[in-house]
Formats: structure tokens, sequence, C-alpha cells
């Protein structure tokens, strides 16, 4: 007998899954080509590239990709993602959080404050990689800023660099993490189950509407 | 260097470049060494790293030279003498001269003719319509045995240490501050470092150039110091003398070899009309000795002469034919840059030939030369690179406004190749001859100057052997032994310039032996003979090019002293002496003034040292023979007698366009006999609409006209500039970068602003006065930023002695202004 | 000179291998600059473009005698000149710019190509163009702000102290061309003896300050200058007082790229267990039925 999965419920419209991918591709690019740059047993990178020049002139444009990108997902999705009491609670249960007891938690809406988290620190951290690689281009912009300014913006790059690597792997280690998540991307649905279990609130919300 | 022979017999710089080093004081003064012959300071640096030097840098502007000096002191353009007649007075009334040497080795001691006076800024025997003196008064009280009168106790009052006592007793420093601007305390302190060297102990070396020539009074500039270094006894010593440092490798070089149109080569004189024959030149060539027993050496004259006729006319001249006197040609005025172009301004000029000369740039009153170009015929520009006098003709806007279409000049271009692209000589400063060797091959279809010329002569000379002509003699019969006639050799002309031996010259003592062979080069001036038996082209080389060889090709760094005589590196003239007047470094009994400054000195037999004397190398010292061996005294000249025409004794004297009255003599302002042509009369400015006072000047970044065709000189110092001092900038509002309008009486040229400390504000007769500085160097030809001709400004006015434009000292108006039409801005 | 010879290298940028260096013994060598002997001449200028072939564009007057106006691409030393009034003496300050080549240097540090900088055993640090990715990161790098990239061919450019020209045992063409010789070239013990008599001599002058310019906040340079004013190196056309490289390149080429690295490694380790200690986190057939009950 075949397993009822609670049917299927539309998550991503094509057009958000598109932007998303954008999105995640260049993000991906970026810390490919910027990790070369910033450590020398990355260096090696800098080939998947096309060599050091191309690599330093492929990466802020691919910047401007990025930026552009998650702008779009920004507005998608910026409204989703205000934080709400539940969040917090959510929040300070972490512990069920990372040990799967979900029946513990409050019931979550389309996003968990996990996934909020992710999408604010991406939207500062986006912004200021942009700004600072901008101040950094000096191809195009090395007369506007001084010496000083762009050694800070250096620093802050590097810094907001790895800090976007790293939430970046929370983001796709919960997706691999969390199964059935991977899905909304590259489907545009999850199963009813996943969000009974992990959505409540949103499914219903969905449901409701019908 | 016309104050310089009637000082000492010679003009010329009577040290040399290395012997700087030598100096304990260096007087940079009318000159930038550092800025305009940076190689050459290195020898200052040198003096200042070993001989623990002081420079001292006195100048309008604080140039580069004074970047490293250890005292600088401004003064305004054109006050040069009031500042060195206040530092003669200061030496003189403090008792700092070095008055053995000045009783022995100058006329200090000589008695002058009642008749001579000065009053009231006029020496005696002024013709105000002739604008001249007649100069006889200016001599000596001659005694019934010819000689002329001295007093060794100097207690006549007609001395002429007394009489120029009497005369700068004037210049006080607080004159010197009213006149120069320069600040006392500052003028005291210099004082107090030239004074320290009037002792044998220590020396000091005068560095000059064209600051000071370039005036009205240039000559007079340099006689000041000539006189203040006699007074110091600083001449023929070991880091002394007076410098002249040439702005070009080959200056003296072409001085040597008849730069006056007064004068043949070796410093001989080209006749005047006054002179019609052989015997007239020769009666004024006598030189006899003026005390007893002295060398008077211009006696030999009539063998240089015989000897320079014999190397140009060879068998044409002879002892029936005065040695070929009338193929000389005879002046009537002497023909200096100012004269020509007022010449060809008047239209009175059908063609022109300029050779290595961009004159529409470097003539004063560029506007004048540009009219003057105009109405020649023709113009032959002989010059490696483009220069503005070819392309006078081309309007290029407002730098060089001109109606094309009515220019009917037929312009011939001959490109020349540059020096490195031939081989000859080139005479540096220190008198030094070196041989240069060809590096590369001309550029296109250009050929040496020297094959130029010859070009030029061989075809005249066929054209004259055909077809006649009222005089072709001298053409004609012009000596041109070269194995190819169009293009003789360096080589050969250097072997003519130091002379043959025509005939087998025979022991007077032992008739069978042969002194010199025929056909042998001269070994040295000394064998030169007036019977036409020797060849010279130009006697003071003579030594150059031996049976021996090249001298000039000589490369030996020995300098067995450390002092940096290195005799066997090329060939100095004359006789190979690296400092002129070196016997005056050893006291009237032969001992050298002191051990520090040891130099030639009498061992009980013989003059030795380091260099080749400047005397008989026998002659002892008790036979009283003066150490200034071309001067019939036998001691040089405090006073010149009549040897100058503006006057025995220097005085001050205003720039032709001053700011001031001149408040010595206010009915006579400025030099009472330089050459004005009348037409420039009413182009002098005055200060009611040209309040600022100007000089111009070299950058070290270009060479004159010339490096502005180069990409890297452009590179460095790219594009017209002039420097203002900050309260004038603060006055008009102007910026650093602006763009300003500069007007004199005669035109206008716009530039960049320089704002500046180093231009100072001096005040002058009690009077804020602005002085601003305009480099030279570009115009509307070459790599470099297209410029105005900064001698659009300059006056039409010369030395009166040797007629230099006064370029250095001029008024001027500024203001503020926009970019030139056509000039891209930053 | 030949013992100044050694190109072995010492430092080489974004490289972690350790360089050689059993030919320990290469002499380090300095070029002298005698901020009180130079005339501002320019000749070392000329014969810089010169050796090295370089061809500025003609530039303009900017109202001083600074010319070109800056360091560029093609314009590897300078000299700056400043008008400094000194209790009513006025002084000309002039001084040649260009790369200190410091032992520490900047430059190497930030530089994120491997062997586009390298140090030479002799102190000299030379950029290596056909390894250069033209980040720009050595211009932010340099506390001397000296490099600067070309907008040509994307690659940085400064004086390489005629690593070219001392390899083969002649001082560089600046020092070379020198007509007062402002400019010394040796090894840095020689120049610094050859400074200390400098200094006497400017003492004796009344330059009481006078003294050696060898910053040791980026472990000395192979150029130094004797100034007359040691005490104000600000006044030569800002000359750093105290140099070092900035706080913030040590802070993002130092510790931060380890730190950096390890985090990340650290944070896909700690995923990666978590995964292998909890497991994934599925849907439940609960959770399949409890959703199949209300979405249908």
């Amino acid at each position: 007998m075949e397993r009822r999965n609670g049917g299927t419920v539309g998550r991503y419209t094509t057009g958000a899954r598109i932007n998303h991918w954008i999105t995640a591709g260049s993000l991906v690019l970026m810390a490919l080509s910027g990790l070369a740059l910033f450590h020398p047993s990355l260096f090696f990178l800098t080939h998947l590239f096309g060599g050091g020049q191309s690599t330093r002139i492929i990466h802020p444009w691919i910047g401007v990709v990025l930026f552009f990108g998650f702008a779009g997902l920004f507005i998608r999705f910026w409204a989703y993602n205000l934080w709400n009491r539940d969040d917090t609670q959510w929040m300070k249960q972490s512990g069920d959080v990372i040990n799967a007891r979900e029946e513990k938690l409050p019931e979550i809406g389309r996003y968990n404050a996990g996934q909020k988290l992710v999408f604010w620190a991406m939207t500062l951290l986006i912004a200021v990689l942009f700004l600072s690689g901008i101040v950094l281009w000096d191809t195009y912009f090395h007369a506007y800023f001084t010496i000083g300014q762009k050694r800070l913006a250096a620093v802050v790059h590097a810094f907001a660099a790895v800090i976007t690597i790293l939430v970046w792997i929370v983001h796709v280690y919960a997706a691999i993490w969390v199964k059935g998540t991977v899905r909304a991307m590259t489907r545009g649905s999850v199963t009813g189950g996943w969000a009974w279990r992990h959505h409540r609130k949103w499914l219903r919300e969905v449901v409701q509407k019908r | 260097m016309a104050s310089l022979a009637p000082t000492f017999g010679r003009g010329a710089m009577t040290n040399h470049w290395n012997d700087i080093k030598n100096a304990d004081v260096i007087l940079v003064m009318g000159g930038n060494p550092a800025e305009a012959h940076p190689c050459g300071f290195k020898w200052v640096t040198e003096a200042k790293a070993h001989n623990k030097a002081k420079l001292i840098v006195v100048d309008p502007r604080f140039t580069r030279s004074a970047a490293v000096s250890d005292l600088y002191a401004p003064l305004r353009p054109g006050t040069d003498i009031a500042f060195l007649l206040g530092v003669m007075r200061h030496i003189l009334t403090n008792d700092k001269i070095h008055t053995e040497y000045v009783k022995a080795f100058t006329n200090a001691t000589f008695i002058v003719r009642e008749g001579f006076k000065f009053e009231n800024g006029l020496f005696t025997g002024y013709d105000e319509t002739k604008r001249d003196y007649a100069r006889g008064e200016w001599e000596y009280e001659i005694g019934e045995d010819g000689f002329a009168k001295v007093d060794p106790t100097l207690a006549n009052p007609r001395c002429v240490l007394n009489l120029l006592k009497a005369h700068v007793e004037r210049y006080t420093p607080e004159t010197v501050e009213k006149i120069c601007g320069t600040p006392k305390d500052k003028f005291l302190k210099i004082c107090e470092h030239v004074a320290s060297t009037g002792n044998g102990e220590r020396s000091m070396t005068s560095l000059y150039a064209l600051g000071w020539t370039q005036h009205s009074h240039g000559a007079q500039n340099i006689r000041c110091m000539a006189m203040l270094q006699l007074l110091l006894g600083n001449m023929g010593v070991p880091g002394g003398g007076v410098n002249a440092l040439r702005g070009h490798a080959n200056v003296q070089g072409i001085t040597d070899l008849g730069l006056l149109t007064t004068a043949l080569p070796g410093y001989l004189a080209l006749p005047s009309q006054a002179e019609a024959t052989y015997a007239d030149h020769m009666k004024t060539r006598r030189f006899k000795p003026l005390r007893p027993g002295q060398t008077s050496f211009w006696q030999n004259y009539e063998k240089f002469f015989v000897s320079f006729q014999k190397a140009m006319f060879g068998q044409a001249a002879t002892k029936e034919n005065d040695w070929a006197y009338d193929y000389l040609p005879k002046w009537d005025t002497p023909y200096d840059v100012l004269k020509i172009v007022d010449t060809m301004y008047e239209g009175k000029l059908n063609g022109c030939i300029a050779q290595g000369l961009n004159v529409l740039m470097a003539s004063a009153h560029k506007g004048k030369a540009l009219q003057g170009l105009a109405k020649l015929k023709w113009l032959v520009v002989i010059d490696p690179l483009e220069t503005e006098t070819a392309r006078f003709w081309e309007n290029h806007g407002e730098f060089n406004e001109i109606d094309s279409a009515k220019v009917q000049t037929e312009v011939i271009q001959l490109p020349a190749c540059t020096v490195a692209e031939e081989e000859g000589t080139f005479t540096n400063s220190g008198r030094n001859i070196q041989w240069h060797w060809k590096a590369a091959n001309g550029a296109g279809e250009s050929r040496s100057d020297l094959e130029i010329m010859a070009g030029i002569h061989t075809r005249l000379r066929a054209l004259y052997a055909k077809e006649g002509g009222a005089f072709p003699d001298p053409i004609v019969n012009l000596s041109w032994n070269y194995a190819r006639p169009e293009a003789p050799s360096a080589d050969e002309v250097l072997r003519e310039l130091n002379g043959y031996v025509l005939e087998d010259v025979k022991d007077p003592q032992d008739p069978n032996k042969v002194l010199m062979r025929a056909g042998t080069l001269v070994p040295g001036f000394g064998a030169l003979r007036a019977d036409g038996t020797t060849t010279s082209g130009c006697w003071i080389y003579t030594g150059c090019y031996t049976e021996a060889g090249n001298m000039t090709m000589r490369r030996s760094t020995d300098d067995p002293t450390g002092l940096g005589v290195y005799q066997n590196w090329g060939f100095v003239w004359p006789a190979n002496r690296r400092i002129l007047y070196n016997r005056a470094s050893a006291d009237a009994s032969g001992k050298p003034w002191s051990t520090r400054k040891k130099y030639i000195a009498w061992n009980g037999s013989r003059w030795t040292g380091p260099d080749v004397p400047d005397y008989g190398p026998t002659v002892k010292p008790e036979a009283s023979v003066g150490p200034f061996i071309m001067n019939p005294e036998g001691v040089s000249r405090l006073f010149t007698r009549g040897l100058m025409r503006d006057g025995p004794f220097p005085e001050h004297y205003e720039p032709f366009e001053s700011p001031v009255a001149n408040s010595l003599h206010e009915k006579v302002a400025s030099n009472p006999v330089a050459r004005v042509f009348k037409e420039d009369w009413k182009e002098f400015g005055k200060a009611d609409k040209f309040p600022y006072v100007a000089t111009t000047y070299r950058l070290t970044e270009h060479f004159h006209y010339w490096t502005k065709t180069h990409l890297i000189n452009a590179i460095l110092q790219p594009e017209l500039f002039a420097e203002l001092p900050e309260a004038l900038a603060k006055e008009k509002g102007i910026g650093p970068g602006d763009w300003v309008r500069i007007s004199s009486a005669r035109g206008a040229i716009k530039c960049k602003a320089v704002v500046t400390k180093r231009l100072p504000t001096l005040t002058i007769h009690g009077k804020p006065t602005h002085v601003v500085g305009i480099p030279i160097h570009y115009g509307f030809v070459g790599t470099a930023r297209k410029g105005h001709a900064t001698n659009t400004l300059t006056p039409f006015v010369g030395d009166a002695n040797v007629n230099t434009p006064e370029y250095k000292a001029f008024l001027v108006n500024v203001e503020k202004t926009t970019a030139p039409a056509g000039a891209p801005s930053v | 000179m030949a013992t100044l010879q050694s190109l072995d290298i010492k430092r080489r940028s974004a490289t972690t291998e350790p360089p050689p260096h059993v030919r320990g013994n290469a002499i380090e060598v300095a070029k002298l600059i005698d901020v009180s002997k130079c005339i501002g001449c320019k000749a070392c200028q000329a014969a810089c473009l010169e050796w090295n072939d370089l061809r500025e564009e003609v530039g303009y007057n900017t109202g001083v005698y600074d010319n070109p106006a800056d360091l560029s691409p093609a314009t590897w030393t300078l000299m700056r000149f400043t008008e400094f009034d000194n209790k009513g003496n006025l002084e000309w300050l002039i001084r040649k710019d260009g790369c200190m080549h410091c032992e520490d240097p900047g430059c190497l540090k930030a530089c994120p190509a491997p062997g586009a900088i390298v140090q030479y055993q002799n102190g000299i640090v030379d950029f290596v163009s056909e390894n250069c990715i033209g980040c720009g990161y050595c211009v932010k790098g340099c506390p001397f702000n000296i490099p600067r990239i070309s907008q040509a061919d994307n690659k940085a450019y400064k004086c390489t102290l005629c690593s070219d020209r001392v390899a083969v045992g002649q001082a560089p063409a600046c020092a070379k061309a020198c007509p007062t010789q402002a400019i010394y070239f040796g090894s840095k013990d020689d120049m610094i003896a050859h400074a200390e008599e400098r200094i006497v001599d400017l003492k004796e002058r009344g330059y009481a300050n006078a003294g050696l310019y060898d910053p040791k906040g980026v472990g000395g340079t192979h150029v130094m200058y004797v100034l007359h004013h040691a005490d104000q190196p600000e006044l030569y056309a800002g000359l750093p007082n105290e140099p070092r490289i900035s706080r913030l390149v040590e802070l993002w080429k130092g510790g931060t790229k380890p730190l950096a690295l390890a985090g990340i490694g650290l944070a896909a380790v700690v995923g990666f267990f978590h995964y292998i200690v909890k497991g994934p986190n599925e849907v439940t057939e609960e959770d399949d039925e409890r959703a199949d009950q209300i979405n249908r």
C-alpha cells in the first residue's frame, strides 16, 4: 500500500525558484572566487575562473548579480520574515531544535526563527559586502576612496564574507538535515507531512485560504 | 669675459671645475649651478663634504642651489653691483683684505691721473650725445722713464686703492639694504664669511653665469667679483678664482674661436675701419711694459697674428702683402644679436644664416625679432631640430601671431647632426679642450656643421673662381687643404688650429741644428713666429695637437697631489695650465701663502707644483716680474684704465626698467653708455603700468629651446609657468596652477602660476616690491605643451661692453586670466 | 658589488612554502638618499624612465615643480618639493619619493597572488608582473602609498631598486645618474656608516635634529633618507613618522586568514557530526497522516 504523504503544498513559485538559484549560484561562485584571493592555499581556485586576473575581474561582477538577485529575494520574502513572539519562544528552545524535538516547539508559520535569522543575516551581510566591495573595486572606483577607507573596507569585506559563508553553511546544512526541504526549491512544493511537521501554522493558513 | 680680461689679462674662467672642491667658501651669485650646471655642481658638493666648505647663495630667487646652501640672501634683480661694492667696503673698512697680496699683485699702489674723477654718477669724459666716454684721463701717471708711477706706501691719495676706498664708501650696509632689499643682518653675515678668506689660509671661489652677464651692466657685475677676489688674495690659488660657468658644453670653445664680431680666434682683434693698414693695426698692439721688467705677453701679438693669417690664407699671405691684411673685413660697429635683429627690423639685412641659434626664441623682444625675420629675403637655418626660427612664418594663434601670406622670406633648412653624431672637441668652462668621438650616424639627411659649412664654402669658392667679382681674393685664396674639401675632418681642423711649421727652423746658435722641421706640428705657442714660417689657427690652442699626438684625447685620471689637477686629461689652454695666474699662489719671495693653499712655489731654481706655472719657469722671484703676465703692468687691475667702456670702477646703475629711481644719482639712473637703438627708447616700461620686477632663467629639466622637443624632458617639466611671491598672488587672487597674463611694455604672455615662498617681496627704498620669475624654454614647436616665448617680454638693451641683452631685470604687470586659445587644461 | 648579487628569494607573496635559506649569507643592500645634498634636478627621474623604458604622458603644470604630478605605473620615482619656513629661514626640502623596500613589506603581506611580490635575500622588494592579478591589495598594504595599478594592463608597478642592475653588480640607475651623489648605493651597513658621517656634518652646520630615516616599524627599509629634520619627517611631503603596516591590514592578512578558514571548516564538521549523531530530521508517518487530514 502506498504510503500517504499528506499530499503536496505549493511553497515557491517558479520565479522565486529561479531567483533563488541565481542568487545561490552567484553566492557559491562569490565564495569560491573570494576564498581564492583570501588565502594562499586556496589560490588554486582561481583556475576555476580562468586565472588570477580573470578571477579578480569576475568576482565583483558576480557580486553585482548576487546583490540584485538577493534584492529580488528580499522583495519577495521580507514580509514573511518579520519577527514574532513565537520566534522568540522558538529561539529559547534551540536545544529542542537541534535535537529535532519539534513536537515541543510552538507551531511555526512559513518560516521559523532560524530561517528568519538566516534571511536577515544575509540581508545585512550582502549589503555590507556590496558596499565594502564597491570601495575595493579599484577598476571603477579607485579615485573615490582613500587608502585608509579601502583598508577598512578590506577588513570588513573579509569578515562579512566569512560570516556569510558560515551562515550559508547553516542554511545548506539545515536543508540537508531536514529531509524534504530541498524539493521546495527544486520542485516548488513540499509534502503535506513536511509542512505539518515543520511549518504547521503555515499549512493551516494555506489550507484555510483554499 | 669682457671684465676678466681688463682685470687679469685673459677672459676666461680662471680656475676649473675640479678645483671648486678646494674652496672653503663658495659664493654663488649671478648663477644657479645646481640648476643650470648640475654635473659641475658635484664639485661644490665635494667641497662641502670634504673641505667643510660653506656655500653661500645670493640670488633674487631661492633656487635649487640655495636649497643646499648654508646661507642664502635675496637681492633685487640688477643690483648685484651695489651688493658687491658693499662687500668691498666691508672688507676695506674692516681691514679684511689680504694686504700683502694686494700690494704685490694688483695695481693698488699705482697712481692715477689727477684728471680722473667720479661725480654725480659719471666718470670723467662723458659725452651725452654719443652716450660714450672719452677715456683718455682714466690712466696712470706716467713717469719720465715711461713707466707708471707707483707709491708702495699707499700714502698718495691718488693711489688706486685709496680711490677705490673713496668710491665704495657710499655703499654702507644700509644703502645695500635700501637698493638691493637684502636684509642687513644677512648681508653682514655674508660679508663675514667672504672676509674669512682674505688671508692665504682659506680661499673663496666665485661661481657665476648669465645671472651676471645678462644686464645692461653685466661686465661690471663680474668686474666687481674680480676686484673682490683680488682684494682677498683669492686669485691664482686653489679653490679661488672667478669662475664663469658656461651654459653649453662648448661656449668657451666658441668664445675662444672668435665669437664676438670684433675678435679673431685666440682673442686677437679683428681690425676696425680705423685701422686701414697693417701698420695701423700693429701700432695699437705693442703693449710695452708699464713697469720695469714685466712680461707683457701681448708684445708677442704679431707672432700670433701672422701665424693666424698664414693659417687662413697660406701662400697668399706674404710679408709683401702685409700677410694678406687686406683680406680681413674691417668692422664699423659690433654685430651682436641685438644689432643684427635691429638691422633686420630696419629692413637692412637681406639674408641670415642661423646656425645652432633659435633666434626667434632667444633674442630679447620676440615681437621685434619676428618682424625682423619677416623682412629678410632669405633665411638659412642650420639645426638638428625643428626650431621656431625655421617656422617663424607659421601662425600659431597667440603663440605666434603672423600673417603667413604676407611673409616673403625664403626659408631653407639644413639639417645638422647632433654633437654625438660627429667627432670634434668641446672646450669646457675650465678651458679644457676635450675630444669627443662619434657615437652614431646622424638621422636622415643630416650632416655635421663642419660639412655643411664646407659645402657652402666650396660652392661659393667655385662661383667666385668662375665669375670673379669685386674682391674674390679672400675667398678663392682661403687655405683649404683638407683631404676631402667638401668634408674636412675635425682632426684636420684641430691640427690647423694648433698650427704647423712651414719652413725648417734652425737654432740661431747652431745653424746646422734644426729646431723644428717643416711640416711638423708646432709644439707650443712659444714657437710661433712673426716671419711667416709658422701657422696657427688659434694661438692659445697651440700645443693641443703636437707630434706626440692629439692631446685632447688624453684621459688620465692621475692626480698626484689630490688637488684635482689632472694634467694628462685633455689639454687646457694656455699651455695646459689648469689654474691661471698660479704664480700668485706664492708670495713675492716665491713662498706659498700657506701650506693649505700651496700650489706653485719657487724651489730655489725653478717654479714647481702640480700645474704648469703661469710664469717663466725659471724667472727668479727677485726679478719682481708680476704674476699677471698678460698685463703690461705685470699686476692685475683694480682700476681698469680705459679698457671698459663704462668705467674703471664699477658703479651701481639701475636696470633700464626699474621700479625705483637711482638713489645714488637720480640723473644717471642706468648705465650711461649702454647702447639703445632709437626706436627702443619708447619701448621701456615704467613702474606705474608695470609695477613688478621680473627676471628670466633656465630650469634644470630643460636646455634652452632644445629639450622641449624631447619626451623625457617634456615629462619632467611640461609647461610654461611663472613664479609669483605669495603676497602678490594673494593680492591678485591667483592660486597655484591658475592662468596668468604677464605683460611688459613689449608684449604679453600667458602661463601657469607657481605661487611660492621662493620668490621674494623685497623692501626697496622702503616699499614692498614683488619679484616675478619666468623660465624660458617653451615655444610653439616641440613635445612639451605649447607655450608663449618668454622673450616676448624682455627689453632690447644690452651690456655696455658686449651688448648681451638685459634678460635678467625688467618690469612687468601680472593679471589673472584664462587659458590661451587652443591650450588644453587640466 | 658581486656579493650583493644574490637573487635568492627571502619572502614570496601568498605562499605557504618555506623559502630557501641554505645560502644565508647574502649582504643586505640599501640606497641612501641624502636629502641635504639633493638639488632636485630630476636626473634620477630621467634615468629611471630611460633604464626601465617608461614614458609617461606629457602632463601639465599644476602650480608646483613636482612633475609628473604623482607616482604612476610609468613614474616609479618622483621628486617632491616642499617649501618650509624655518623661523624666517626658507628651506626647500626636496625628497625623492619611491618604494622604500621595507624589510617587512606591507605590499607583500597584502598580496593574494602567489609570487607576484617577492623579497630577495638582499632586501629588494620586487613585483613580478606576470603573477600580478591587479587586485590593488599592495596599494592598501603599503604604508608609504607607493604602488600604482596600470589602467592599461591591470598590473601593479613600482621601483624595483633596479634589481636587474643590482643582480649584475651595478648600482640602480638613479644612483648612477645623480650628479651630486645625493643617492648612494651599497650594503646597508656601509650606507648606515656613511649616513652617520653625513649627520655629523649636518649637525655641525646647525641642523641639530639631522638623522637617518630607517623606520623600525617596517623592520627598517632598504631605501633610507638622511634628513636635516629627522624629528619631523612629515615636513618632507608627508613622509610618514614611524610608519608601520596598518593594523587593519595586519588584522586582515594576519590571524584572520587561518582563523576564518578554521571557523568555516569547523562549521562544516559540526554539521557533519550533528548529522551523524542525530540523523536526519525526517517526516514521520504521523506527520503525513495529520497533514492528510487537513490537506484535502
